[in-house]
């Protein structure tokens, strides 16, 4: 993505069979520099496809690896995520451009209006900032199909709430700070909810199984309540 | 299309199966867990103690992988509805077979109708009952490993119910009877020590910090499940606040805001936010495992290259072991 390449910071120990490159430091927030470095490095390696490698988890400025100890000893590893961390990006999966329709509404999003009011916003401006912008899939995680995507504007970013719902319904559309996703299943959570997507983000029977990949990017499209019915939500 | 459900259905009747009376406290089909999937979000899940899974197949002549249910606490019934030969490894869960008290860590031929009843653990959290051939489960995203949270794996990717019936493969060749001698069995200890590998955001915790946590004993909180186990003990700080979220491996040590250490296992999240410290030595996790809330753990660091040897040699003692199977009396 960006000719100015950024180095690998460290590469430490996770455990004993799992080692974590860093591109990113762990308090420096979301860059997006890093996140391409990332990228490259995990599909580096997935080109490599090293007998050891069992799995890995990129994230916003990390890349977890896990490799089988019986076939590679942790010096080797470390070997070969430095030079797959310093190696030119390889013509890896193009990134696509996915947009996701949302409906925007109290009735989708009970935050919705307490966010717009916190942030001296009208719930259109609201809406029209959230969909103005294009988010990067930085990091796929915490639950299956679960997108973290990055980043949110300034003006319409929020702090989690105070005491976490114990149940955040299936496609509701969330910010926590500079970071927005859609949940995938009914979970807990502390984002605040500001509209519900109806395309679901994981379904074990699609193919493919998600709509998003990491290092993709999305754009949400406002959608009416009955738009919203028609293309399966449920409210 | 009708010829193949027609020998769909005759395997059915064929099919060896068992039917599970009653699921205990917890049982999960479980083959070794779910890899390469991590970029969907999914988790590992698997066996907490992946010793005792091992074994329980290894006895009763089965792949590694082979899917066994992972019996936690106890308290599990089984009816076998056909001929079966199944062990039990893992905690001290007293077996018997149609009333008559059996060994664990050997393998048993269980006629049509007997019933399998495994009591309440003695000592340890988790047993693994397999039986030859495996059960029969679908894999999803290539593994038959139950993770509840994601509603993956196993049944419908839920819990063992009371009266689900258990599709068996049927077995190779009927294995001979296995016994893992005594001495080769794991020592689980009751307040074991625990070894980490230190890494991750370990450099942001002081040496007092660290000392902190390595001279003193952490107890099992009541929130322990396949997940992780979050432990109490003195609180340990870290300089930094929250991190950018990064990969979690199995046996990582987090420490939250509140600086009690919790250590996620299994069906771990994939991704998270909070610093580590380390990973606890996957060599180590089975102790862990068979661990009930209250118990107590101590910690040791642990160099990466020893680790590695450690399991390297793990690995040829269970290859030696294999070879120096008992035939059960």
């Amino acid at each position: 993505m960006s000719d100015d390449k950024r180095p690998l910071l460290a590469i430490e120990t996770a455990g004993a069979n799992a080692m974590i490159a860093y591109f990113g430091a762990p308090d420096a927030g979301i860059d997006d520099q890093a996140a391409s470095a990332v990228a490259a490095c995990a599909s580096a390696l997935r080109a490599a496809a090293p007998c050891w490698l069992v799995d890995m988890v990129p994230s916003y400025g990390s890349l977890l690896v896990t490799y089988n100890p019986l076939e590679a000893d942790p010096l080797t590893v470390r070997a070969t995520l430095k030079r797959c961390a310093q190696g030119e990006a390889t013509a890896g999966r193009v990134s696509q451009l996915v947009r996701l329709p949302v409906y925007y509404a109290p009735e989708a999003g009970p935050d919705l209006e307490a966010l717009a009011e916190r942030a001296k916003l009208s719930v259109a401006e609201v809406v029209s900032i959230h969909t103005e912008t294009l988010y990067r899939v930085y990091a796929i995680g915490f639950a299956p199909g679960f997108a973290y995507l990055g980043e949110v504007d300034e003006r319409i970013a929020a702090p989690r709430l105070a005491t976490p719902r114990t149940k955040v319904p299936k496609g509701a559309v969330a910010i926590a700070d500079r970071q927005t996703a859609v949940y995938p299943a009914p979970s807990p959570g502390g984002w605040n909810l500001i509209g519900r997507c109806p395309t679901p983000m994981f379904d074990p029977k699609a193919e493919p199984t998600m709509p998003v990949q990491s290092g993709d990017q999305v754009q949400f499209y406002a959608i009416s309540r009955e738009e919203y019915l028609a293309l399966g939500g449920s409210l | 299309m009708s010829s193949d459900n027609t020998s769909t259905n005759t395997q059915a009747h064929t099919q060896p199966h068992a039917t599970l009376v009653k699921p205990g406290v917890l049982a999960l089909l479980m083959d070794a867990g779910r890899f390469g999937q991590h970029g969907l979000g999914l988790t590992t899940g698997g066996p907490l103690d992946a010793e005792a899974f091992f074994w329980a197949n290894a006895l009763v002549g089965n792949a590694p992988e082979a899917t066994a249910i992972e019996v936690s606490v106890g308290g599990l019934e089984l009816r076998a509805d056909t001929p079966l030969t199944l062990a039990v490894t893992g905690a001290q869960m007293p077996l018997s077979i149609d009333g008559k008290p059996q060994p664990l860590w050997q393998s048993h031929r269980v006629p049509a109708g007997s019933l399998v009843k495994l009591a309440f653990a003695e000592s340890g959290a988790r047993a693994y009952l397999a039986v030859a051939g495996g059960f029969a489960v679908a894999p999803e995203f290539g593994s038959t490993a139950t993770v509840v949270r994601e509603s993956i794996g196993g049944l419908d990717g839920k819990a063992l119910g009371a009266g689900t019936t258990l599709p068996l493969n049927p077995p190779a060749d009927a294995p001979a009877l296995a016994r893992l001698p005594e001495p080769l069995r794991p020592e689980y200890a009751t307040t074991p020590t625990l070894r980490v590998l230190e890494g991750y955001q370990v450099a942001h915790f002081s040496t007092a910090q660290r000392a902190l946590f390595y001279s003193n004993e952490y107890s099992l909180s009541q929130q322990c499940d396949r997940m992780g186990f979050r432990l109490s003990g003195p609180a340990l700080k870290c300089a930094l606040g929250g991190i950018v979220s990064e990969g979690i491996c199995l046996g990582a040590i987090q420490v939250p805001a509140d600086g009690q250490p919790i250590i996620l296992l299994n069906d771990r999240q994939t991704i998270g936010g909070y610093p580590k410290i380390g990973s606890v030595f996957t060599g180590d996790l089975h102790l862990l495992a068979q661990l009930m809330p209250g118990a107590k753990v101590r910690f040791a660091p642990m160099d990466a290259a020893c680790a590695h040897a450690e399991l390297l040699l793990a690995e040829r003692r269970r290859q030696q072991a294999l070879k120096q199977l008992e035939t059960p009396s």
